[in-house]
C-alpha cells in the first residue's frame, strides 16, 4: 500500500496537516481510537526517536491486524524504558526474552499460533540496531531464511544507547561514540565498516523489506500496513534519532530524521522479493553538513577547524545512496 | 508388546505420544537421531498438529521454544554438549520466565579438546540454570521420563531436562515397552499455561526487575523445585499405576540395606555398577548402589536417608569440576552433613572413556578397604599426563596439549618431537 498522495504540507516543513484532511485520510496516530500500543508513562528520554517509532509502527500494526497482534522485544532501550517492574507501558501482549533472540522468540510465537489455528493473530518482533544488526543477526537471518510469518522491526539509532552509547555495526563513519571517541588523528568511527541490515534482509529474498524514518509518519504507517498484508518474513528498518547518544536537541528528532533522508544519508525505500520496488524521492536535497551539524557526535568535524575531507567522504556516501537507489 | 528400538527412536516416539505442538530442531551428535525421527513423524502426519521448526542454532531452538511456550504451545527440543552451552543464556531465561519446556540432553563431553563421546559435563554445567534435571538409566527409563517430564514441567510451570547418556543410550538398540496413545493421553492432560500471550487479554512477560523483587522471583524457581521433590515421587507412583513400571522418582537404592559401602552415580553407568556390586556381594562385600534420578532438585533428605547408615560413600561421576573435583559428590556431602563417614569421589568416563567392570571392581575394593584418595581419576593414564607435564616444565613453547599427547600415544603421525 502506498501512502496517499497528500499535498497539504504545513508551511516551512514537510509535516502533513491532518486537520485539513478527510477523516479516512488521516494517519493512525491522528485517530482517537488508536490502540496506544505503547502508552504514556514510560521512561524514554525526551525526544526519543525509538519511543516514537515504536508507537507509530505498533499502532499501525494494531490497526492492520484489527488488534490481533503479539510482540516480542529484544533487550535494549525500548525494553528497559517500557517495562520497569512492576509497570508496563504495553497494552498489547508483549514478551521480552533476551538481547539476541527476539527474531527466534517471534518464530516460536508464530509456530504456536499456526499449530493452534490462530493465524489471524500476527507477530511483530522488534529491537534496536545492536539487537538486530549485531548480536541478533544470526537469529534474524534464520527467521528470514525460513520465511517465518513475522514482521521484524529494527529501530536504528546507530549505537548501543542503553549501555551508554557504544559503537554498533550500524554506527556511521566519523560518529563519536563511547568506544569510537573523538580523539586521535582520525576521530570517531572508522570508514569502511558497518552493514546495511535492509540489504542483508533483501539478500534473503523475503517478501517485504522497507526502510522508514520517524519523520514521515504516513510513509511509516503505510509500510507497516503493507507488511501486515503479506505473509512470511518481513523486515522494516526505522531510522530513529537518539538525542542522548547523538548529542542533538530533543526538539530536533524529527528534523534530523528528515535531514537524514533529504541528504541521502538514509535511503528510504521498499523492496519485494529481494528487489527494490519503490523509493521515497528526496524532495529538496540538502548537503550532509546540514544533517551532521546539529549532532554533537559529529562536532569534531566542524571544530576546532572544519574537516572538509571527512565531510566530503560522508557526502560521497550520500551521493552513492542517491545513485544506487535513484533518490532524486 | 515389547519392541527393539534405538534409544533415540524410542524417545522420539514417546515425545510424539506427548503431543508436543512445537518442536525446534538443530542437529548435534549424539542427539540428532531424536529430532530426525520426530521430523519424520511430523512430516508423515503421524504427529499432528505439530510445527517442526528447523532452526539455525541451539540458541534459536531454545528461544523459539520460549516463544512457543509463552503462546501456550507444548514445546520440546533436544540438544547435547556444545549445543547446550550455546543455549545457556536462553536456559536461564526459560526457567526465570517459568516456561514448562521439555528438552532431551543426550549427554556428551564439552571441548576443548573437541570430543563427541559421552560424559555428563554438559548437563552438569547447567545444573544451576533453574531446570529440573532427570537422569535416565536405561532406554526404557529415558522414554518413560519424557512422559513424566511434560506432566512435571506443566504442573509446576518450570522447564525439565531429561538427560540420557549419548551413544550409550541414544544409539543403543534395546527392548522397550512403548505405551499407547490412550495411556499417555490419560496420564498427561492437555497443557494449561499459567501465562499466555493472548491479544484478548494482553499481558507483559519478561519485565525488567530490580533489587526490589528480583530475589523473590528467583526464589520462586527454587520453591518450584522444592515442590518438585514432592511431585516427582507422586508422578512416578502415578506412572507405575498407569504403565506398571518403575521409572523416575528421586533416587533408587540397590542392595543398600546392610551395605557398609555405597556407590552413588547417575545414568547408564548404574547398570555396570550394579553388575559389579553383584559380583562383590557374592564375594561377601557389603556394598550397594544409590542411583540419583533427580539431580535438580537434589533430594537431600532422600539421599541422607539412603546413605546415612553406611560407613563410606563413593560418588562416581562423569564430570569434573576443574579445580576441586566432584560436582555430584559436593551435593552428596551436603546431604550427609554432620554424619561421620568416609567420602570418596571418582571421576570416570570423561569423553567416553569406557567404565569397565574390571576397573570398577578394583575401585570398589579399594574404597571398601579405605585405600582410596579422596579424589580418584579412574583409569587415568598417568604416564601420558606426566610426560606432558615434563614437556611443559622443559620448554615454554611446548605446544598444544592434545596434539602432544596424541603424538605420545602414536595416534597421529609423528611430527617434530
Amino acid at each position: 500500500m502506498k501512502a496517499p498522495a497528500i499535498r497539504f504540507y504545513q508551511t516551512g516543513s514537510f509535516a502533513v496537516g491532518n486537520r485539513l484532511l478527510d477523516p479516512e485520510q488521516r494517519s493512525v496516530q491522528a485517530d482517537e481510537q488508536r490502540s496506544n500500543s505503547i502508552t504514556c508513562g514510560h521512561r524514554a528520554c525526551q525526544g526519543c526517536g525509538e519511543a516514537l517509532g515504536a508507537r507509530y509502527a505498533l499502532d499501525a500494526a494494531m490497526r492492520a491486524t484489527n488488534g490481533q497482534m503479539i510482540a516480542a522485544n529484544a533487550t535494549g532501550c525500548l525494553e528497559v524504558f517500557s517495562t520497569p517492574y512492576p509497570e508496563s507501558s504495553w497494552r498489547i501482549p508483549w514478551i521480552h526474552s533476551l538481547f539476541a533472540n527476539a527474531p527466534s522468540v517471534s518464530t516460536g510465537i508464530a509456530a504456536a499460533l499456526r499449530v493452534k489455528g490462530r493465524e489471524d493473530v500476527r507477530v511483530v518482533g522488534q529491537g534496536g540496531d545492536g539487537g538486530t544488526v549485531d548480536i541478533g543477526m544470526a537469529c534474524l537471518s534464520g527467521m528470514f531464511e525460513r520465511n517465518d510469518d513475522v514482521l521484524y522491526i529494527c529501530y536504528d539509532n546507530e549505537a548501543y544507547m542503553n549501555t551508554g552509547v557504544q559503537r554498533s555495526g550500524s554506527t556511521p563513519p566519523a560518529a563519536r561514540t563511547a568506544t569510537t571517541q573523538a580523539v586521535g588523528p582520525e576521530p570517531g568511527n572508522v570508514f569502511g565498516q558497518g552493514k546495511s541490515a535492509p540489504l542483508i534482509a533483501m539478500a534473503h529474498e523475503i517478501p517485504y523489506v522497507a526502510t522508514a524514518t520517524v519523520a514521515e509518519l504516513r510513509d511509516l504507517e503505510a509500510k507497516v500496513q503493507s507488511a501486515m498484508e503479506i505473509r512470511g518474513a518481513r523486515y522494516l528498518h526505522v531510522f530513529v534519532p537518539c538525542p542522548l547518544g547523538w548529542g542533538s536537541a530533543s526538539k530536533d528528532t524529527i528534523r534530523i530524521a528528515r535531514l537524514a533522508k533529504e541528504s541521502g544519508i538514509f535511503p528510504v525505500f521498499e523492496a519485494r522479493d529481494g528487489e527494490v520496488t519503490d523509493v521515497s524521492k528526496i524532495r529538496r536535497q540538502v548537503p550532509v553538513e546540514d544533517y551532521l551539524r546539529p549532532q554533537k557526535r559529529f562536532a569534531h568535524l566542524f571544530a576546532p577547524e572544519p574537516k572538509t575531507e571527512v565531510i566530503a567522504r560522508i557526502q560521497a556516501g550520500a551521493e552513492r545512496n542517491i545513485r544506487r537507489f535513484g533518490l532524486v | 508388546m515389547p519392541r527393539q528400538l534405538e534409544g533415540s527412536r524410542a524417545v522420539a516416539e514417546a515425545v510424539a505420544l506427548c503431543r508436543p505442538e512445537v518442536i525446534c530442531a538443530y542437529p548435534i551428535s549424539p542427539q540428532t537421531h531424536i529430532v530426525e525421527n520426530l521430523s519424520q513423524l511430523v512430516k508423515s502426519g503421524e504427529l499432528a498438529p505439530c510445527e517442526f521448526v528447523n532452526v539455525e542454532s541451539e540458541f534459536a531452538a531454545m528461544s523459539a521454544s520460549i516463544g512457543a511456550s509463552a503462546t501456550g504451545a507444548r514445546a520440546y527440543t533436544a540438544t547435547a554438549s556444545q549445543g547446550l552451552l550455546y543455549m545457556a543464556e536462553a536456559l536461564y531465561n526459560a526457567s526465570g520466565l517459568g516456561l514448562p519446556i521439555v528438552m532431551t540432553v543426550a549427554n556428551r563431553a564439552i571441548g576443548a579438546p573437541i570430543n563427541i563421546w559421552n560424559d555428563h559435563s554438559d548437563s552438569m554445567s547447567q545444573r544451576d540454570s533453574g531446570w529440573i534435571q532427570l537422569y535416565a538409566e536405561t532406554n526404557q527409563e529415558a522414554l518413560d521420563l519424557h512422559i513424566q517430564a511434560f506432566r512435571l514441567a506443566e504442573e509446576l510451570s518450570t522447564p525439565v531436562m531429561v538427560c540420557m547418556d549419548g551413544f550409550i543410550l541414544t544409539h543403543a538398540v534395546e527392548r522397550v515397552e512403548m505405551p499407547t496413545q490412550e495411556q499417555v493421553d490419560a496420564f498427561l492432560p492437555p497443557f494449561q499455561p499459567r501465562q499466555v500471550l493472548d491479544p484478548d487479554e494482553p499481558i507483559t512477560i519478561g519485565a525488567m526487575v530490580g533489587p526490589e523483587a528480583f530475589m523473590e522471583v528467583k526464589y520462586l524457581a527454587h520453591a518450584k523445585q522444592m515442590q518438585a521433590l514432592e511431585l516427582i515421587p507422586e508422578i512416578a507412583t502415578d506412572f507405575k499405576r498407569a504403565f506398571a513400571r518403575d521409572s523416575g522418582g528421586l533416587i533408587r537404592s540397590y542392595r543398600t540395606e546392610d551395605a557398609e559401602t555405597i556407590v552413588v552415580a547417575l545414568g547408564s553407568v548404574l547398570g555396570t555398577i550394579k553388575d559389579t556390586v553383584d559380583e562383590l556381594r557374592e564375594q561377601g562385600m557389603k556394598i550397594g548402589v544409590v542411583g540419583i534420578a533427580s539431580f535438580r532438585p537434589f533430594p537431600l533428605d532422600a539421599v541422607r536417608a539412603a546413605l546415612g547408615h553406611a560407613q563410606r560413600v563413593l560418588v562416581l561421576e562423569k564430570a569434573l569440576a576443574v579445580g576441586i573435583g566432584g560436582i555430584v559428590s559436593a551435593n552428596v556431602r551436603m546431604a550427609l552433613t554432620g554424619l561421620q563417614l568416609h567420602g570418596y569421589t571418582a571421576i570416570a568416563g570423561l569423553g567416553g572413556r569406557p567404565i569397565t567392570k574390571t576397573s570398577l571392581n578394583a575401585l570398589f575394593t579399594d574404597a571398601a578397604a579405605d585405600r582410596l584418595e579422596p579424589l580418584t581419576f579412574l583409569d587415568l593414564d598417568w604416564e601420558l599426563v606426566n610426560r606432558e607435564l615434563k614437556r611443559m616444565a622443559g620448554s615454554r613453547a611446548s605446544g598444544p596439549h592434545a596434539e602432544n599427547m596424541l603424538r605420545d600415544l602414536g595416534a597421529v603421525a609423528a611430527g617434530p618431537v
